[in-house]
């Protein structure tokens, strides 16, 4: 007993050591149960995030207004499934399967990004959507490259690559339409008003809220904090929403002497409601996911059977 | 209407009116990948309706673009076959109306490289690797599903037998066909059948089917634009924000 816990010492030191050192830690290292547990439920909920963000986003493919729009959302869509089989593979290395992630997410087990249970009611979401959420969305990736795991770190390097373009083309959809009609005009007003606060609290609650940062920082899970990233976020876009003659919806919004903003209150109530289960569309994406998972069961079993079937004859 | 222009928008629509289909299966395939397989499908579909309706569009000489074609033009104007309007009624239906369209655009595009029409031939030589690789995944998944499991057997059957009166529209010959043909421009009809009953049946013995189904009565009616119900819900859908803002520029 005694000797393990000295091992257990001894291990941790070395293995914060490396971290403090820059050194990135791999699957076949030892580390503490609660870095792993930390990492199996940050990036099992981000490879979620991935998959059922593609259903806001697609509620609007067959709609597309012109061929261009079509092939670009649909490409951005399967980029973000691309996304979801990047992380599942790389939480994979924690040893947990892709098929245990997913009863969790259908057992309410595990989350993914509340900013999904908001509707898509006009094509400009499908601006807003990539302008403000994956806009926000690299603002935190693009400090998770330098992410302490490995397997994390390298898959955050490969999605940031994608998740510039989706910025660009959803900031492409607002300013096409702010050029456009006073409908086009309207429409795109009112989808920043919808996704503006939403984009805010995807970066969680405050510093002094959040009771898994402090773990998470000291072991460079995460390398920056969410008040840190937020404010990046609204720095940078605030000034592309005004160029286009968008308004942000925050009738409190503070310009500071050196050029940076700061946001009025959030509706932290919503916030919570929301993770809850409680927002517009918690039960439809989660019923979409798993209704989707039921019906195809017999496609993937019956591609298992031919697979034996056919490794037994050789 | 200008025969040329009807043969140009029969190809393009068989691929918009498809890409679309699947373009509704986005998030809903039975995992991961494959959602991201059926989704490369529905991309290279759009780009070959794409280029054929802007050249189209040329042609035609009104002034129009190819998005004009795709979202201004009335439902009886469409000359896509009735197989590829059909609905994603289970992954079945999807697969065996995927695969009987596959195997058509390999020996379509095939004859077609022999083209006269400069946009055409070049359109068949882009095309044929791109539905080479369609072809191969969806024959795949046939013989998965009908040598696989019991289920996914019946499930396979029965979509084919279902969906098999819509095949063989294909190579029915509208007068765009025979102008074309005649011309040294369209493909040879016969010829692109033939290949296309050979590749049928040898996937079909593989996948252990029923070939060909009982019942080999045909229903035609799209290449000439008579339509199913189901066209006018998809356009209703497609067409919906150029139709209720006709002046605005997305
Ligand atoms: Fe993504
Ligand atoms: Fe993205």
């Amino acid at each position: 007993m005694l000797t393990q816990t000295i091992n257990e010492e001894k291990l941790l030191a070395e293995f914060e050591a490396k971290i403090n050192a820059e050194i990135k830690i791999e699957p076949k290292d030892w580390m503490p149960d609660e870095y792993r547990k930390h990492l199996i439920r940050q990036m099992s909920q981000h490879a979620h995030s991935e998959v059922i963000g593609m259903q806001p986003e697609g509620n609007w493919i067959t709609r597309a207004p012109s061929l261009r729009s079509k092939k670009i959302l649909l490409a951005k869509i399967q980029d973000e499934g691309g996304h979801g089989l990047y992380l599942y593979s790389a939480a994979e290395t924690l040893g947990v399967s892709r098929d245990q992630f997913i009863q969790w997410l259908h057992e309410g087990k595990a989350k993914y990004s509340s900013v999904f249970n908001y509707p898509t009611l006009n094509w400009a979401d499908i601006g807003a959507i990539g302008w403000l959420v994956d806009g926000a969305a690299i603002t935190n990736q693009v400090s998770l490259q330098r992410t302490s795991y490995g397997p994390y770190s390298r898959a955050m390097v490969r999605i940031c690559k994608e998740e510039s373009f989706h910025q660009r083309q959803g900031y492409e959809i607002m300013w096409r339409m702010m050029e456009g009609t006073v409908d086009q005009q309207k429409m795109a007003q009112d989808a920043i008003d919808r996704w503006w606060w939403p984009a805010l609290m995807m970066f969680g609650p405050h510093d002094t809220d959040s009771p898994r940062t402090s773990l998470a920082m000291k072991w460079r899970i995460k390398r920056e904090s969410n008040d840190q990233l937020r404010e990046k976020f609204i720095n940078k876009t605030i000034s592309q929403a005004e160029i286009i003659g968008l308004k942000v919806p925050d009738p409190n919004l503070i310009r500071n002497e050196d050029g940076t903003f700061k946001h009025g209150d959030i509706n932290w109530d919503e916030f919570w409601q929301v993770v809850g289960g409680n927002g517009p569309c918690n039960q439809q994406r989660l019923e979409h996911h798993f209704n989707v998972h039921k019906e195809g069961a017999w496609v993937r079993e019956s591609a298992i059977a031919y697979n034996i079937k056919h490794t037994n004859n050789q | 209407m200008d025969l040329k222009l009807k043969y140009y928008l029969q190809i393009a629509d068989n691929a918009l009116i498809l890409s679309h289909r699947l373009s509704e299966y986005c998030s809903r395939a039975p995992f991961l990948e494959e959602d991201l397989a059926n989704t490369n499908v529905a991309l290279d579909l759009i780009g070959i309706a794409e280029a054929t309706l802007e050249q189209a569009a040329i042609i035609q000489g009104k002034g129009l673009s190819g998005d004009d074609l795709a979202y201004r033009r009335p439902e009886n104007e469409f000359y896509n076959t009735l197989l590829v309007e059909q609905p994603n009624k289970d992954f079945a239906y999807i697969v065996v109306r995927q695969f009987l369209t596959d195997a058509y655009h390999v020996a379509f595009f095939s004859e077609l490289t022999k083209s006269k029409d400069p946009f055409l031939s070049a359109l068949a030589y882009k095309s044929i690797k791109e539905v080479t690789y369609h072809l191969r995944r969806s024959s795949e998944w046939m013989v998965r599903l009908g040598d696989g499991t019991e289920e996914a057997h019946v499930k396979v059957q029965t979509a084919l037998d279902s969906l098999w009166k819509f095949a063989k529209e294909f190579f029915k010959e509208t007068d765009a066909d025979i102008f074309m043909q005649n011309k040294g421009f369209g493909a040879d009809l016969s010829k692109v059948e033939t290949a296309w009953n050979q590749k049928i049946r040898e996937i079909y013995i593989m996948a252990t089917l029923k070939y060909p189904p009982l019942n080999d009565s045909q229903v035609y009616g799209g290449k000439e634009g008579k339509h199913s119900e189901y066209l006018g819900h998809i356009l209703a859908e497609m067409q919906f924000l150029p139709n209720k803002y006709p002046d605005a520029k997305w």
